[in-house]
């Protein structure tokens, strides 16, 4: 999976994107979060308020309790601020 | 059928109605809508626009495409813009076109709309001290379900 960060997530996560082998147990966005979040204090201080956490599965937006596959590119940000 | 871009540059709003009218000689009215950055009291230096390449795109080209099958539309455009932006500097052009006001001031009024919940920008502004990361608003969310 190739997970990309945007805004405040990016820059508390620390990285701009990161490749990861999915492992079995995640099925849904919210797994995803899940596990990131437990890779670094980085990671589960960027994820923790979930209510401001948006993905986007394949550039498309997507629930937290969306599929996710092992090829799939995921973008996570906050509730977007354009126009 | 719309045309959508994101871009560092400028745009020209006379240039982009000129293109578009001389397309179509039915056209009767012509709406723009122009956001710029605000200068809030003085303090902004600049505003800086980050943005997702690829989906904005779709996105964009997504919405427009509603707003194609729900208005009778002659001509729709949309710019946005990226990057670092100074205050009074222009952000987006939504313009559209049809034969008569009621469906370009619709359809116009309905792509700020969800091109503000919906396309992936993020605004940061910088002032002397500080910069700091735009909120997003809860009323931009709530006026989706005027539509």
């Amino acid at each position: 999976m190739n997970i990309k960060y945007f805004s405040w997530i990016r820059e508390t996560v620390g990285k701009s994107e990161e490749n990861l082998a999915k492992p079995e147990t995640i099925a849904s966005v919210k797994d995803l979060l899940d596990h990131l979040s437990s890779l670094s204090e980085h990671h589960a201080t960027a994820l923790r308020e979930r209510v401001f956490v948006k993905v986007a599965v394949n550039q498309v937006h997507a629930d937290h309790d969306a599929p996710i596959a092992e090829e799939d590119e995921i973008a996570i940000f906050p509730p977007v601020t354009g126009g | 059928m719309a045309t959508v871009s994101v871009q560092l540059e400028d745009f020209d709003i006379n240039g982009e109605i000129t293109s578009l009218k001389d397309e179509n000689n039915d056209v009767g009215a012509i709406v723009t809508f122009t956001g710029t950055v605000r200068d809030i009291g003085g303090t902004l230096q600049s505003m800086t626009l980050e943005h997702y390449p690829g989906m904005t795109e779709k996105e964009l080209e997504r919405i427009a495409g509603v707003a194609e099958e729900r208005w009778s539309l002659l001509g729709c455009r949309v710019i946005h813009r990226f990057g670092t932006l100074a205050p009074g500097d222009n952000i987006v052009l939504v313009l559209t076109l049809s034969e008569h006001r009621e469906a370009a001031f619709q359809a116009a009024d309905f792509l700020m709309d969800y091109l503000k919940s919906s396309a992936p920008f993020w605004k940061k502004e910088q002032t002397a001290d500080s910069e700091s990361w735009v909120q997003a608003k809860e009323k931009d969310e709530s006026a989706l379900k005027r539509w």
